[in-house]
């Protein structure tokens, strides 16, 4: 593997990060290190009750507290027009304070400002607000009822806020009936949070010309400022957003969070810079949860393990709003990629999503809108199935795989999958697990009574949103953009609408442009997060950087090059016709000793042009015909101990296919990072609330990280086929660990529990969980 | 309360409140932004500085006056001039760091680390980490860049567990 990189030639090189220099040495510019001369800080009153009337609110002692300059309520915000705000798919709104009430647990009711960290803090203890409690739901089977109507400033008095279907309710309904073999099964993915390291922030301001200059932490600065303009009436020219170094998204940086609202608010009312930084806990109890839907799959078979139909109802817990971020068309995302890697003939999906009294969300962590839901439901439901066929997981996902030869592979929900190899793929997987050795080593373990498991997850992800004639959020176009300028000695900056959080944009952007241009990466640089210069696009999540951004970037880059093709015909003394590019230079055609570098022919474009237009620059607007399906094989091997409960993942490979590969050690690093946080939500992390409301996970003590003991060692490989629609054929990679590893990490312990007769457990897999699961089984064994 | 602290070698004379921890002054009174805040309940080890020479210490956990009289290191002051250091080097060279958040405080603590266990062994790397988490990286290139700059400091790595 080629570490060096050199003038064209850049893709697939593991070339050493080009943002890193400025990390290692504390030079980085994350929103907290932002301070602008008479700045004030912002803390906000939040709610201890999950449900309660508010009686009254009291700032006269705040007011009273040294250094506290201003406090805000929701009637001084709904007064100014700004009491709600549109969530981003834009089927429902979020109180930015309370207003009349409070629908969760650390809502925010009042918003302090203050000369320093302390006094803002001192100053939020002194509000005084006295509230009502009302009934509390947070189940929502509960919701279901609508006993107590949880939202009744919505014109439907229900708690029930959509429902969403896809594919052929009564083909499935049939093919199920009549199926030989049945499995159902409740699948719950627990509510879980993606817990940056680097908490949500902002600072605002208003310059000399009432320009907004906005910092903050946002995973999508473009969509911010038309949000920002939407909301607040500033005309978009007059809102200037930044996003500087981000310290890790994974999607809970794509909301627009009333604190942010709260500090634009005050810096106007104020004529000072504002800032607001929120805590650990603020950040997981009010800033985007994700997950929480529950899952009934059942699937029909045939004696012999062939798929013949899929029906998956789900019941989402949403919360007080509905802040999920999906696009416009999908308020359940992408769901329907619940057929996953098989080939069902029939399938039906749907979800019905409610409100509870819990914090809003239900953000794409790490995953591309709800894919993570349903890759766990279905890898989840293979095992389930292969159970009651008493078959190996292995054979019965064999069996019913979208064979090579079926791409494009037209999905029964909807999706044509672009490409894959999925036996392949397990080939791989089986050979360097060392399946078979592992099956004896487990026969003979069982005679003894030891419980070891081996799971799988053959996953497919449908990534890259998305091509414009079905994806939009808040009416915008899901395209991304990228804009290239090539300097008279070769070197470069391209600017994208997107916005690296740790993905390392900086490097592979560059490795793309020198790619395509034959030019050195370590000199183009790569500049993202200011909508002032770079062009419009739509962020980065849901794996979307590489498939629309990095589509952008290469046809960008072509653009120059036929730019630059003009110039190189002049250099040459040809005509352009006879101009080609080849091995990374313009050579006269068939004759490459007749030959011009792109650097020789930027110099050209400034200095002797000829003709043409001088410079050279070009944009694009990348609008993806398709979405990309990375896919994968995993494999976890598990060791529990009977007595204590305890799951030791002993193994665990990952073999992705994510197409063309930029930069593999950035793949690898993001697979290490995504399948940490899968090992982490499969065995110990939930954001649970008792049945008061209370949120019972509000740190990082209550919500685990793994550390570095816990975490596995990752062993990783490739399959490779490339996409067919993507102009560098790259799928992205940085989500297929968190979406693929889930159910890999739980069918492993499942399979070590079989002998049993435990079939399933619900995430997270603690250990107190599995020690109850042996423990009763133990418990029937006697009494049978 | 006045305080006198040593941050880098330089030494920094400021007025502060009794109840500001050590994390903010270096921030806010200081300007020493490299060491980073993550949680409310030095769970993260995202702050972590060394404290006289070789103490890798949470300045969450600390308040400004405690470091009265005393000297701390921070990411800021890492580097030999223009050189890196070896273990900045080998988080650059393994693909030590993501969004590089946690990155100041895995350094500092590696840099105490390695000055009381020189060869260490990828599980005492692991457990000598266990205060600091990551979110992006897996952990598995930070083990890596630890062991490479053991190497780089002269300490040929043990046997690795
Ligand atoms: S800020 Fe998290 S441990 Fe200090
Ligand atoms: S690199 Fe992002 S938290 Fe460690």
């Amino acid at each position: 593997m080629s570490t060096e990189p050199k003038p064209g030639g850049s893709l697939g090189v593991a070339m050493k990060r080009k943002e890193d220099p400025r990390f290692i040495q504390g030079k980085g510019r994350y929103v907290d290190d932002i301070s602008l001369p008479g700045m004030l800080h912002l803390a906000i009153v939040r709610s201890p009750y999950p449900h309660a009337g508010i009686t009254s609110i009291d700032i006269s002692e705040a007011m009273r507290v040294p250094g506290v300059r201003a406090v805000i309520t929701g009637k001084d915000l709904e007064a100014a027009g700004l009491g709600w705000l549109p969530t981003f798919h834009g089927f429902d709104k979020q109180m930015v304070l309370a207003i009349g009430k409070v629908l969760f647990q650390y809502q925010e009711v009042a918003a302090v400002f203050a000369e320093s960290r302390g006094a803002a803090a001192d100053g939020a203890e002194a509000v005084h607000v006295e509230y009502a409690p009302l009934p509390v739901v947070t189940d929502p089977f509960a919701a279901r009822t609508d006993q107590v109507i949880l939202r009744p400033d919505r014109e439907k008095k229900t708690n029930h806020i959509y429902h969403w279907e896809v594919g052929d309710k009564d083909a499935t309904a049939r093919a199920l009936r009549t199926s030989p073999r049945r499995i159902s099964q409740r699948i719950w993915f627990q509510r879980c949070h993606p817990a940056p390291l680097e908490p949500c922030g902002c600072v605002a301001q208003f310059d000399a010309m009432g320009r907004l200059q906005f910092y903050v932490t946002s995973q999508a600065p473009h969509v911010y400022r038309t949000a920002l303009a939407i909301v607040t009436g500033i005309a978009e020219d007059k809102i200037h957003v930044i996003s500087p170094d981000i310290g890790g998204g994974f999607g809970n940086k794509v909301p627009v969070y009333p604190g942010y609202v709260c500090a634009i608010v005050g810096a106007l009312k104020l004529g000072r810079p504002v800032k607001w930084i929120e805590s650990r806990t603020e950040n997981l109890t009010s800033t985007g949860f994700a997950r929480d839907y529950h899952m009934d799959v059942e699937i029909g078979a045939t004696d012999d393990g062939r798929m013949t139909a899929l029906h998956v109802a789900t019941t989402a817990d949403h919360g007080a709003f509905d802040a999920a971020a999906d696009p416009t068309k999908y308020p359940a995302g992408m769901f329907g990629i619940v057929t996953g890697s098989y080939d069902v003939p029939a399938a039906h999906a749907e979800v019905d999503a409610y409100f509870t009294n819990k914090a809003p969300g239900g953000i794409a962590y790490r995953c591309s809108f709800r894919v993570t839901e349903a890759s766990y439901a279905i890898e989840r439901a293979m095992d389930i199935l292969a159970d009651e066929l008493r078959m190996d997981p292995v054979e019965v996902r064999r069996k019913n795989f979208v064979r090579k030869d079926q791409f494009p592979y037209q999905s029964r929900l909807g999706f044509t999958y672009d490409s894959g190899d999925y036996q392949k793929a397990l080939d791989v997987a089986l050979e360097k697990i060392g399946y078979k050795e592992l099956l004896k080593e487990q026969t003979a373990k069982r005679l003894r009574g030891e419980l070891m498991g081996i799971g799988f997850s053959t996953f497919t992800e449908v990534v890259g949103a998305g091509p414009s004639k079905h994806f939009d959020i808040l009416g915008i176009k899901m395209f991304d953009s990228a804009e290239i300028r090539i300097h008279p000695t070769g070197a470069g900056i391209v600017r994208t609408g997107t916005k690296s959080q740790g993905q390392g944009h900086e490097t592979t952007w560059a490795q793309i442009v020198a790619e395509e241009l034959g030019l050195d990466p370590q000199n183009i640089m790569v500049e993202e997060g200011d909508t002032d210069t770079a062009p419009y696009g739509l962020g980065t999540y849901a794996s979307r950087s590489t498939p629309v951004a990095g589509g952008a970037i290469a046809m960008a880059a072509r653009r120059v090059r036929e730019k630059a093709k003009k110039v190189a015909a002049h250099l040459l003394e040809v005509g352009e016709a006879d101009v080609e590019w080849q091995d990374y230079k313009f050579q006269v055609k068939g004759v490459p000793a007749k030959s011009v570098t792109m650097k020789e022919v930027a110099f050209a474009a400034y200095t002797n042009m000829s003709q043409n237009e001088p410079g050279l620059e070009a944009s694009y607007y990348y609008d993806p015909p398709n979405m990309t399906f990375p896919s994968g094989c995993y494999v976890a091997v598990v060791d529990v101990d009977r007595e204590t409960g305890e799951v030791k993942v002993r193994r665990f490979l990952a073999v992705d296919d994510c197409g063309i590969i930029i930069n593999p050690l950035i793949v690898e690093g993001q697979i290490h990072g995504g399948l940490t946080e899968g090992f982490a939500i499969a065995f110990m992390q939930e954001i649970q609330y008792d049945s008061d409301g209370n949120n019972l996970n509000t740190n990082f003590t209550d919500y685990l990280l793994p550390t570095s003991l816990e975490t596995p060692h990752w062993e990783t490989a490739k399959v490779t086929t490339p996409s067919p629609h993507h102009p560098i054929g790259a799928k992205g990679v940085g989500e297929s660990p968190n979406v693929g590893s889930p159910a890999a990490f739980v069918n492993a312990v499942i399979d070590a529990l079989s002998p049993l007769g435990v079939r399933h457990l619900d995430m997270p897999i603690t250990r107190d969980k599995v020690w109850r699961a042996i423990r009763a089984a133990e418990a029937k064994t006697a009494l049978a | 309360m006045k305080i006198h602290v040593t941050i880098n070698g330089a030494a920094y004379e400021r007025d502060v409140e009794p109840r500001t921890l050590l994390v903010h002054f270096l921030r806010d009174d200081c300007g020493q932004t490299g060491t980073h805040v993550g949680c409310d309940t030095s769970s993260c080890g995202c702050c972590v500085v060394v404290v006289d020479g070789d103490r890798a210490v949470k300045s969450c956990t600390m308040f400004a006056v405690q470091a009265d009289g005393r000297e701390i290191r921070t990411v800021e002051g890492l580097a030999d001039g223009g050189t890196l250091h070896p273990l900045q080097q080998a988080f650059w060279d393994q693909h030590g760091l993501q969004c590089g958040y946690c990155t100041p405080g895995m350094l500092l603590t590696a840099y105490a680390l390695l000055k009381h266990n020189p060869a260490p062994t990828d599980a005492d790397i692991r457990e000598g980490l266990a205060g600091n988490l990551c979110r992006c990286t897996g952990y598995q290139n930070i083990v890596k860049s630890v062991q490479q700059a053991a190497g780089t400091l002269g300490h040929p790595s043990a046997a690795t567990a």
